[in-house]
């Protein structure tokens, strides 16, 4: 197959959505942990997770952003059929990211009393768990292919794809996903409070098994509701990729019982990057299964390929002022000279 | 309502909601990166201070402006699909480049706001000063999108297809420059004059405070700086308005006949059906000389337009009365202050002048409003200018009633806790800072002139 510029924005928007994933959903897990919270450490488990997302989540979202510009930039039909027919829940979504986002910063900010830092908690955390599921169902909804569109005309109606079982066992897996996530990386960022590792440790396991029964009704269900994808999880490759996802997420479970935390993060991380990629190739080429391939949605080629060099030029910013962002607060030590 | 209304009013709305948080965005991180720059030059703590104050209230700014942001760049594909699609490919790249500016602004006021004790001073500083040039920089692309809507450029249309798309000449079309231009000393104009005012308020009510002074000194340098070029911009803006969009421009200026040396109507009320606008001030050849710097210029009103394309005149006329009042009231003070600051060569603290800064808090921002209102609706009936109407390009959804509510009063909620906790993040700080002794250097002034 020939690398068309087609191809790459498309690989760079499955680029984005893994990472937003990784980073984003991450932070959406941690907003569950935190409603989650409970025991003698409760408190300082919300802490941890506050001084884990604040520096880096303001950032760790814009991937999202960037996802849906490339999408209605480059793809600009499927753009259109996809936000008419799931305008639905993506406007519950946006609900969610506000309520989320805003509730954050007025917890930091607002007064330091248990009652008020609790309210902003629950809105936090609320959201935290019904965006993420909603972001789970319009995935699901999309990938179902009850999507009917000609042209950029939406025939199937608000309400196709995304009311289904699989589309939401798709939002429960998702919210699975973020949660488990969440709680490896929190076994690293809490390397410094044992017995607050182990909590995030117990949280990570319980979260990662219980994913595999979820990951199951997906699986089952797609063959009902989600024809074609079942069909693409069929092709030759599927098997191994299945493999793959199996032994990582095996794999992060037990590294996680032994305590072996980097390894256990590698391994959530591979399983989740598989996962999508998975969903990526199984739904390929169409952008809205299975009515509108990527092929016929996309812009002009010379838009497209101008948008190639904006992405690359784009990168040379972005990518070491990443690496400077993660170093600063994620590193193991984070010595270095003070001011104030 | 039909549902195209409900889904132009809240795209109004997000947009309204969404501006203040923008040019927020813009304006504060050249506040705090002006002071932590003092600091670094004086290694006078008290800058630093005022950073890390001004930092607080801009983080919770800041993360109201990154959500609504998202909200209205999905807003974009949810209420206006078909525009979207039509005009993707055209648009797609200020705003894929404006996904990068404000990833880096994002990244950088991570680490500005989490990393004072993480990195060196000077390090620190230079992350703000990434957050003001980045937020520059988003604010820029995005506006040249407006623009492009204002005055399209870059493609052709062929059998209702959009073909041989040229997305450099899309982004540089002729009404980005203005645009570009007015939106930035917009940010911080209305950032400069509003902080300025909260720092006045303190200052009436204790005038050692150091801490105040300080920080009224940089916000009314930035105030005082940018209204005279946010005027001449404006000055640009309504030339090249005048000749790119002559609807828009017969309706903020109440002109339905084309006349030469035309008068400028100020106030009054423009009506349709008589083709007049009522109980306005008239100032004899005005328009042609704003318009076209000639007071014999024929300046074409609205009759020229087919009525099907006039904007709603009473509004677009109103708002932009209303902008300029607020701009020249505000260059008014800065002259005021700008002349006594020259003259004592210290920062004009008479009671008056700081109590004429306090009302002059919102202007800025009455300003940006209605502005955006007289640019939006001037549009109108385009969303394309020309080519495709705004009618033509809202979703089949039906009950937008139901979003619109939604986000209307979750916005409300919003605007509501923010004022509380900004009101009270300011008062706090100023009560702690009041019982600070007056430094050797600074001691009271007796200039109550």
């Amino acid at each position: 197959m020939q690398i068309t510029p087609e191809l790459i924005i498309l690989g760079v928007m499955l680029a984005g959505l893994i990472l937003y994933v990784l980073l984003g959903g991450a932070d959406y897990g941690g907003g569950m942990w935190d409603l989650l919270a409970f025991g003698p450490r409760a408190r300082r488990q919300r802490e941890a997770i506050a001084s884990a997302i604040g520096p880096v989540w303001e950032a760790n979202h814009v991937w999202l952003i960037l996802v849906v510009v490339l999408l209605f930039s480059a793809f600009p039909p499927a753009s259109a059929a996809i936000m008419t027919a799931l305008h639905i829940p993506m406007t519950l979504i946006l609900i969610g990211i506000v309520l989320r986002g805003a509730a954050f910063v007025f917890r930091k900010y607002d007064a330091q009393d248990d009652v008020v830092h609790r309210r902003w908690s629950t809105i936090f955390g609320i959201a935290s768990f019904l965006t993420p599921f909603l972001l789970g169902i319009s995935l699901g909804g999309l990938a179902s292919g009850a999507i009917r569109v000609e042209g950029d005309v939406v025939l199937s109606g608000f309400v196709a794809g995304w009311m289904t079982p699989f589309a939401i066992a798709c939002g429960l897996f998702t919210q699975g996903m973020f949660a488990f996530l969440a709680a490896s990386y929190l076994t690293l960022d809490t390397r410094e409070d044992p017995a607050l590792q182990n909590d995030f440790r117990l949280r990570a396991i319980a979260s990662g098994a219980s994913l595999a029964p979820v990951a199951l009704a997906v699986f089952w269900l797609a063959r009902y509701d989600a024809p074609h994808l079942f069909q693409g999880l069929t092709r030759p490759w599927a098997p191994f990729l299945l493999a793959a996802v199996s032994i990582c997420a095996v794999g992060a479970l037990v590294a996680l019982y032994r305590r072996k935390f980097p390894m256990a993060r590698a391994a959530a991380i591979a399983q989740v990057t598989l996962i999508l990629l998975g969903w990526a190739f199984a739904q390929f080429p169409y952008l809205v299964p299975t009515g509108l391939a990527y092929q016929a949605a996309a812009s002009p080629r010379p838009v497209l390929s101008a948008m190639v060099w904006a992405l690359a030029a784009g990168s040379l910013v972005l990518l070491p002022s990443l690496y400077y962002l993660f170093r600063t607060f994620k590193s193991r030590d984070p010595a270095g000279p003070h001011i104030g | 309502m039909s549902d195209f209304l409900f889904a132009r009013s809240q795209m109004a709305m997000s947009l309204a909601f969404h501006i203040i948080y923008a040019a927020v965005g813009m304006g504060m991180p050249l506040l705090m990166a002006i002071s932590e720059g003092r600091y670094l030059r004086t290694g006078d703590r008290g800058y630093l201070e005022l950073s890390k104050r001004w930092a607080k209230g801009t983080a919770i700014l800041f993360a109201i402006g990154a959500v609504s942001g998202t909200v209205l760049s999905f807003e974009l594909g949810l209420l206006w699909p078909k525009f979207m699609s039509y005009a993707g490919p055209v648009i797609g790249m200020p705003f894929s480049l404006e996904g990068f500016a404000f990833f880096t602004e994002a990244i950088f006021l991570g680490i500005y706001l989490y990393g004072w004790n993480r990195i060196s001073p000077v390090m620190h500083w230079i992350a703000g000063v990434i957050v003001a040039a980045s937020g520059i920089l988003s604010g820029m692309f995005v506006v040249t999108v407006n623009a492009w809507m204002n005055s399209p450029a870059g493609f052709r249309v062929e059998n209702g297809k959009v073909v041989d798309v040229d997305t450099l000449a899309a982004m540089l079309n002729p009404a980005s420059l203005h645009q570009v231009l007015h939106m930035t000393f917009a940010a911080y104009v209305a950032t400069g004059f509003a902080v300025a005012a909260i720092h006045a308020f303190f200052l009436l009510r204790d005038r050692a405070s150091l801490f105040h002074r300080r920080a009224f000194g940089i916000a009314l340098a930035v105030a005082c700086i940018s209204i005279p070029l946010q005027v001449l911009s404006g000055d640009l803006s309504a030339k090249r308005v005048a000749e790119l969009q002559p609807a828009k421009f017969a309706a903020m200026e109440g002109h339905y006949r084309t006349e030469s040396g035309a008068a400028l109507v100020i106030a009054g009320i423009p009506n349709d059906s008589t083709m007049t606008t009522d109980y306005a001030l008239k100032i004899p050849y005005g328009l042609s000389i704003l318009a076209h710097a000639d007071p014999s210029a024929t300046v074409t009103g609205l009759e020229e337009i087919p009525r099907d394309q006039w904007p709603n005149s009473l509004l677009v006329h109103l708002s932009f009365d209303i902008m300029v009042a607020s701009g020249i009231a505000m260059l008014v003070l800065a002259l005021w202050g700008g002349w006594r600051w020259w003259r004592t060569k210290k920062i004009p603290e008479g009671r008056w002048f700081l109590r004429a800064m306090v009302a002059a808090g919102p202007l800025g921002f009455i300003g940006i409003e209605t502005g955006w209102m007289v640019t939006e609706l001037g549009r109108q009936p385009w969303t394309i200018y020309g080519i495709m109407r705004t009618a033509d390009a809202v979703t089949p959804m039906t009950g937008l009633v139901v979003p619109f509510v939604s986000f209307t009063l979750l916005y409300i909620f919003l605007s509501i806790i923010l004022v509380f906790l900004l009101r009270r993040t300011f008062i706090e700080n100023g009560g702690r800072k009041r019982s600070d002794p007056p430094s050797a250097m600074e001691a009271p002034d007796a200039d109550h002139a």
